[in-house]
C-alpha cells in the first residue's frame, strides 16, 4: 500500500501506476493464500479423519481399539467385516433396504413425474388447487403426520411390509417430486409437443416418447436426491417397520448393532457395520459426485 | 380443448393424488383432531378434551426444556453453518487471486469440494452412530488425541454440560459442506465483471465478500437460513441416537420429546399429537419469520 500511495502521489504515468498495485496484490495473496489453505486442510481433515478412524477400526481388534485409537490394526481382519455381514445380518438389511428403495424411487419417480407433467402442460378445472395441496406438503414436518400415519398404515393392513413402506416413502417424496419437475417440465419448449400432436402421436405416447427423454436431465436430478433421502430414511421405518426384523431396513439394522455392542462391547463389529453401510454410498458418490452435488443444490436453488 | 386429453389427466393424477391423500393429507388432518383428544395408545376410546392438551403443555417442564435445546439450536445452528459455509465457499471460489483474471479458487478446489460434501450421502443414522464413537471417553478419537497430546480427557456426552453442544457440533459437522456446494455453485452465477471491477478499485478481501458477494447471494443465505431453521427445530435422529436426550434430559428435543410420548413406555397419542402442533406451528413460524427478516431486494444480473 505504501508504495502505491506513493506512486501515486509523485504523479507518473497511468502504465507505471500498474506495476507496483500488481505487485503489492501478490503479497496479500501470498499471505492469504497460507491461510486460507490452512483452515481449507483443517475442515477437511476434520471431515475425512472419523471416516478413515471408523474404516482403520474394521480391521482392528476389539482390544486394539480400546488400547490405542490412533494405533494402526495389527492384521486386516476381514473377520469383523464377515461378522457385522452374518451375524447382524448387515447384509441382508442392506438389500432389504435395496428392495424397498428399488421400489419406492421407481414409484416416486413414475407418480411425481406423470403428475409434474399434467400439471405443466394441461389446463384443467382444480389444476391450482391439486398442485398447491402437493407442494403444500414441503412445509409440513414429519413428525406431525407421525401418530395417525401409523395408525392409517396399521388399518391399511400395510404395518410391519415392504409394501407399506414402499407407499409411504413414495407419497412423502411426491411433494418435492412434482414441486421440482413441474417447474422442469415448464422450462421445456412447447413446440415439439405440438409438432407431434399435429403428426397423430396420442397424448400418453407424447408423454413416454416425447417429453419424458426431454425431461432426463431434470429426472435425474430429482432421482438422485430421493434416492439418498429414501435410502437414508430412518423415522419412518422406525415407526411403521416396527418388530420383525428380518425385514428391518439398513438404517434399522445399524442401530440395533450399536444398542447389541453396547451390550457386548463388539466394537469392531459396529466398526465394520458402519463401514460397511458406508462404503458404497461414499463410491457412488465419487463417481458420480458432480452430478450429487447438482441434485441436491438444485432444489434448494430453485 | 384436443380430444383425447382427460384420459391422460385422469390416469396421470388421480393415482398420485389418491396415494398423497391417504398417506400424507390425511395424517396431518387427523394430527390436529387427536390432539384434541385424550387418547391413551391402542384402545379405541378417545375422548375429546378441547384445548386440554396444550394447557398441560404450557406447564410440562420437560417440554419447556426440549424447547430451550431447540432454541439454543435455532440460534447457533445456522449462524455457524451458514458462516462457516460462507468462509470456505469463498475461498474455494475466490481464494486464489492470481493474474490478470482477477478471481479464482485455490488449488485443489474440486477435491475439498468433494470431501467436503461427505457427510451429506452418508445417512444420519451412520453420522450419529460414528461420532458417538468419536466421543467415546476411553476408546474414542477425540479423547484419544487428547490424551496423546497430554491434555484432560472429559466424557463428552456422558456431561450434561457438554452433551448437547457436542451433538450441535455434529449437526454443524454434517452441514457445511452443503452449504459451501450450495455457496459455491451460487457464486459462480456472479459475474466475474463485478469482481474485476472491485479489484480494479482496490478493494480488500473482506470488503469484496461483505459489500459484494454477500449481497449478490442474498437469496441463496435467505433459502439456507430456513432450511437449517426447520433442521434446528428437528434434531431427532442425532440425539435420539447419540444421547437419547440424556444426561438428564440435557440434551433433549422437541422432537424426542413427542416421539417418546407416543412410541416410548407410555403411548398417549392424543398429548404427543399436540406436540406435534406445537412443532408444526413453531416451524411455521419460523419458516415465515426467517422470510421476513432475511427479506431484501432481489438483484437479478442482466
Amino acid at each position: 500500500m505504501t508504495i502505491l500511495d506513493r506512486t501515486a502521489s509523485e504523479g507518473t504515468a497511468a502504465d507505471d501506476r500498474r506495476v507496483p498495485r500488481k505487485r503489492g496484490l501478490r503479497r496479500e495473496t501470498g499471505a492469504a493464500n497460507v491461510f486460507s489453505h490452512g483452515f481449507l486442510l483443517l475442515w477437511g481433515l476434520l471431515t475425512v479423519l472419523p471416516l478413515l478412524w471408523m474404516f482403520v477400526s474394521s480391521f482392528k481388534s476389539d482390544g486394539e481399539i480400546l488400547s490405542d485409537p490412533w494405533g494402526l490394526p495389527g492384521a486386516l481382519r476381514f473377520d469383523n467385516w464377515a461378522r457385522a455381514w452374518t451375524e447382524a445380518h448387515i447384509g441382508r438389511y442392506f438389500l432389504n433396504s435395496a428392495i424397498v428403495v428399488a421400489g419406492s424411487l421407481t414409484l416416486t419417480m413414475l407418480m411425481g413425474a406423470a403428475a409434474a407433467y399434467v400439471f405443466a402442460r394441461y389446463e384443467f378445472r382444480g389444476r391450482q388447487v391439486a398442485y398447491y395441496l402437493f407442494v403444500g406438503g414441503m412445509m409440513f414436518p414429519v413428525f406431525l403426520a407421525l401418530v395417525p400415519l401409523f395408525f392409517v398404515v396399521r388399518n391399511a393392513g400395510l404395518f410391519g411390509t415392504w409394501t407399506g413402506l414402499v407407499l409411504v416413502y413414495a407419497a412423502y417424496s411426491l411433494p418435492f417430486t412434482v414441486f421440482f419437475l413441474t417447474a422442469f417440465f415448464r422450462t421445456l419448449p412447447t413446440a415439439v409437443a405440438e409438432a407431434a400432436l399435429i403428426d397423430g402421436c396420442g397424448h400418453f405416447r407424447l408423454f413416454f416418447r416425447v417429453m419424458l427423454p426431454m425431461a432426463r436431465p431434470g429426472m435425474i436430478s430429482v432421482a438422485i436426491f430421493n434416492f439418498l433421502s429414501q435410502w437414508n430414511q430412518f423415522i419412518l421405518p422406525q415407526v411403521l417397520m416396527q418388530g420383525d426384523d428380518s425385514k428391518w431396513v439398513l438404517a434399522q439394522g445399524l442401530t440395533a448393532l450399536a444398542v447389541s455392542q453396547g451390550y457386548q462391547g463388539d466394537y469392531s463389529g459396529l466398526f465394520a457395520g458402519l463401514t460397511i453401510a458406508t462404503l458404497p454410498v461414499l463410491v457412488v458418490y465419487v463417481l458420480f459426485q458432480r452430478q450429487v452435488q447438482s441434485g441436491l443444490t438444485a432444489g434448494q436453488l430453485k | 380443448m384436443r380430444h383425447g386429453k382427460y384420459p391422460l389427466i385422469l390416469t396421470f393424477l388421480v393415482p398420485p393424488l389418491l396415494l398423497y391423500l391417504v398417506f400424507v393429507v390425511s395424517p396431518y388432518l387427523q394430527a390436529f383432531q387427536i390432539s384434541t383428544t385424550d387418547w391413551l395408545g391402542y384402545s379405541a376410546e378417545a375422548d375429546p378434551v378441547g384445548l386440554a392438551n396444550f394447557e398441560t403443555l404450557l406447564h410440562d417442564g420437560r417440554v419447556w426444556n426440549a424447547l430451550k435445546n431447540n432454541a439454543l439450536l435455532l440460534a447457533v445452528v445456522p449462524v455457524l453453518t451458514i458462516g462457516l459455509g460462507l468462509f470456505f465457499a469463498t475461498m474455494l471460489n475466490m481464494g486464489g487471486r492470481k493474474g490478470r483474471a482477477g478471481v479464482a479458487g485455490v488449488r485443489g478446489t474440486a477435491v475439498y469440494r468433494m470431501v467436503y460434501f461427505f457427510p451429506q450421502v452418508l445417512s444420519v443414522v451412520i453420522i450419529a452412530l460414528l461420532w458417538k464413537e468419536v466421543y467415546h471417553p476411553n476408546s474414542g478419537l477425540l479423547n484419544g488425541t487428547l490424551r496423546a497430546v497430554g491434555l484432560p480427557a472429559p466424557t463428552w456426552l456422558g456431561d450434561p454440560r457438554t452433551a448437547f453442544w457436542c451433538v450441535l457440533a455434529v449437526m454443524v459437522w454434517a452441514n457445511v459442506g452443503f452449504y459451501v456446494v450450495l455457496f459455491g455453485a451460487a457464486m459462480s452465477a456472479i459475474p466475474r465483471d463485478i469482481y474485476e471491477a472491485v479489484l480494479l478499485d482496490g478493494a480488500s478481501r473482506w470488503t469484496t465478500l461483505r459489500r459484494v458477494t454477500i449481497p449478490l447471494l442474498w437469496d441463496t443465505v435467505q433459502v439456507a437460513w430456513i432450511y437449517l431453521a426447520i433442521a434446528a427445530l428437528d434434531g431427532f435422529i442425532l440425539i435420539q441416537q447419540m444421547t437419547n436426550g440424556g444426561p438428564n434430559f440435557s440434551s433433549d428435543v422437541i422432537g424426542l420429546r413427542m416421539y417418546e410420548t407416543a412410541f416410548g413406555s407410555e403411548s398417549k397419542f392424543g398429548y404427543a399429537s399436540a406436540i406435534g402442533v406445537v412443532l408444526f406451528f413453531l416451524t411455521l413460524s419460523v419458516a415465515v419469520l426467517a422470510l421476513r427478516a432475511a427479506r431484501r431486494d432481489r438483484i437479478e444480473y442482466s
